[in-house]
């Protein structure tokens, strides 16, 4: 009983480490760029849900809603001011960029309002225990792993059914090819950062409601092990980063049941160094093959 | 329709077209013929906006497109089938088909042009749910040709629609290129195959290094000694 205690909540995190995943994953599947700053965009998001919570005194989904839309226009102010002048130069160019505009989130962050961890209320989510089999478990890892796949849910049917996630789609296999089918390629980008931009809010507010604490540098950790999520699944791949950042989150579960919870931020990088050596393209992803 | 005024054209430093300057003329079908690297592709990048030209003008229907993106200038009616296809692998034929018609909002006139295209291809409608990537070299130049079509477009660009294909197949890709033509859209054409080009083009162009060195009613070139010896295998 122990151990279905333990996956479902390594399936709350994991859900969390999906959230943020879908965004480096999307990002790097248009532009090709690993947006390091992507984890300080999921700290914004769990201030914004803080602030909206507290100070504007709103419920769980509101406060969701305007996390997810500060950092939409967060992600596609980056996007704007940091990248797009990049978009011709060198990818270690706008990588190393990416690194310098995560440090400065993050201590501009510190700058504003100081280093100091706030405290998420702990009545913005029943917090009552459900036992279903024998099982307890707590009502807010199901609200979170709940939340997190209606987002998904909604991600896929943006992606496969609107007009908006088929030009993403397209621009990120060819971008020339893209252009000649009338598709605005940087509104297109824009769009794509905005997205996975509010997924990584949503992924803050969430994680300030299961976890509590929360400061500027909150995002370094999560925002790693979500990278590793989106390798995992095999970068620039949606269902991989699904699947990745869920997969990751119970087996640190497991980990930290099996008894070494030291261990817990060390095997996420255990598991990106086996991904890297033995099946670098990710459990999604395809070895190239081009056809002439 | 379109015409082209001494235009100059680099990647970087290189130049790769040197005061070129042609005319299309409405319901043509017009060839631009010349070896690998010649410029040929690159003309008609221009034209549709994914280059853009250092001096000179690209004029289409009196409006001057050669600074504008290539978005707006598909909105304008010039729809450009790129040399290798580049048909979206990852999605089905119908969403290839789709993205052809991305621009536009007329329902019903998008549903009759994907009638048309399936008449046109009888084979995409037997694979409108395949992966693109998975269909053969000849069914993704067809998807190509169809993707374009759905943008409606009045001048269409064709490179080397017979690049890697069948004999059997570029004679049916090739009678398909006069059927658009004859339902009222202009080609601009460009082709290694000079014989083939010639036989259904109205007129052509011949580019060498960058410029074109010589043009002409398709007929007169066909008989000419020199285009014979340099890009008919003359006898």
């Amino acid at each position: 009983m122990e151990l279905i205690q333990q996956l479902v909540n390594g399936l709350s995190l994991g859900s969390i480490y999906a959230l943020i995943a879908l965004g480096y994953t999307m990002v790097y599947g248009i532009v090709k760029l690993i947006n390091f700053a992507h984890g300080d965009v999921f700290m914004v998001g769990a201030f914004v849900g803080f602030y909206s919570i507290t100070i504007l005194e709103l419920p769980f989904l509101p406060a969701l809603l305007i996390s997810m839309i500060v950092c939409a226009i967060f992600g596609v102010l980056i996007e704007r001011i940091a990248y797009k002048p990049l978009r011709n130069a060198t990818r270690i160019a706008a990588l190393i960029t990416a690194i310098g505009v995560s440090l400065l989130i993050e201590y501009g962050m510190i700058y504003i309002r100081g280093a100091q961890p706030e405290a998420y209320p702990n009545d913005v989510m029943p917090t009552s225990k459900i036992d279903i089999l024998g099982v307890s478990i707590s009502s807010q890892s199901l609200l979170i792993f709940f939340v997190a796949i209606v987002l998904m849910i909604i991600l896929q049917f943006v992606v496969h059914k609107t007009k908006i996630g088929k030009a993403m789609r397209a621009v990120s296999f060819d971008a020339d090819a893209a252009r000649l089918m009338g598709i605005n390629v940087n509104n297109t980008i824009s769009a794509t950062f905005a997205i996975g931009s509010a997924l990584a809010g949503a992924a803050g507010v969430i994680f300030g409601i299961y976890y509590i604490k929360i400061e500027p540098l909150m995002g370094i950790i999560p925002g790693l092990k979500a990278f590793v999520a989106a390798v995992l699944g095999g970068i620039g791949i949606i269902p991989g980063a699904m699947v990745g950042g869920l997969l990751l989150g119970v087996i640190e579960a497991l980990v930290s049941a099996a008894g070494f919870s030291l261990w817990r931020d060390g095997v996420a990088f255990v598991v990106l160094i086996l991904i890297l050596i033995f099946r670098p393209q990710g459990l999604f992803g395809k070895n190239k093959r081009e056809k002439v | 329709m379109l015409k082209i005024e001494d235009i100059n054209v680099y990647y970087g430093n290189i130049q790769a077209l040197r005061g070129v300057s042609m005319d299309i003329n409405k319901g043509e079908i017009v060839t631009l013929i010349g070896a690998n690297g010649a410029g040929k592709s690159t003309l008609l990048k221009t034209i549709s906006g994914l280059l853009k030209p250092k001096q000179g003008k690209v004029l289409f229907e009196g409006e001057s497109i050669g600074g504008k993106a290539a978005q707006s200038i598909v909105k304008l009616g010039i729809s450009h089938v790129p040399e290798g296809r580049r048909v979206f692998a990852n999605m089905t034929v119908e969403e290839n088909l789709e993205l052809g018609a991305f621009l536009r909002k007329d329902k019903a006139g998008i549903k009759q042009d994907l009638e048309k295209v399936y008449t046109l291809f009888p084979r995409l409608l037997e694979r409108v749910k395949q992966q693109s990537g998975t269909l053969s070299g000849g069914e993704q130049q067809m998807l190509a040709m169809g993707r374009a079509l759905m943008a409606r477009p009045r001048l269409l660009l064709l490179d080397e629609p017979s690049m890697g294909l069948a004999p059997l197949l570029v004679k049916q890709i090739f009678n398909i290129v006069e059927e658009i033509n004859k339902g009222g859209t202009t080609i601009l054409l460009v082709e290694q195959n000079a014989n083939l080009a010639l036989s259904i083009a109205d007129r052509a162009y011949v580019v060498e290094t960058g410029s074109i060195v010589l043009s002409g009613e398709a007929e007169e070139l066909t008989a000419s000694e020199e285009i014979k010896k340099a890009y008919l295998g003359g006898h």
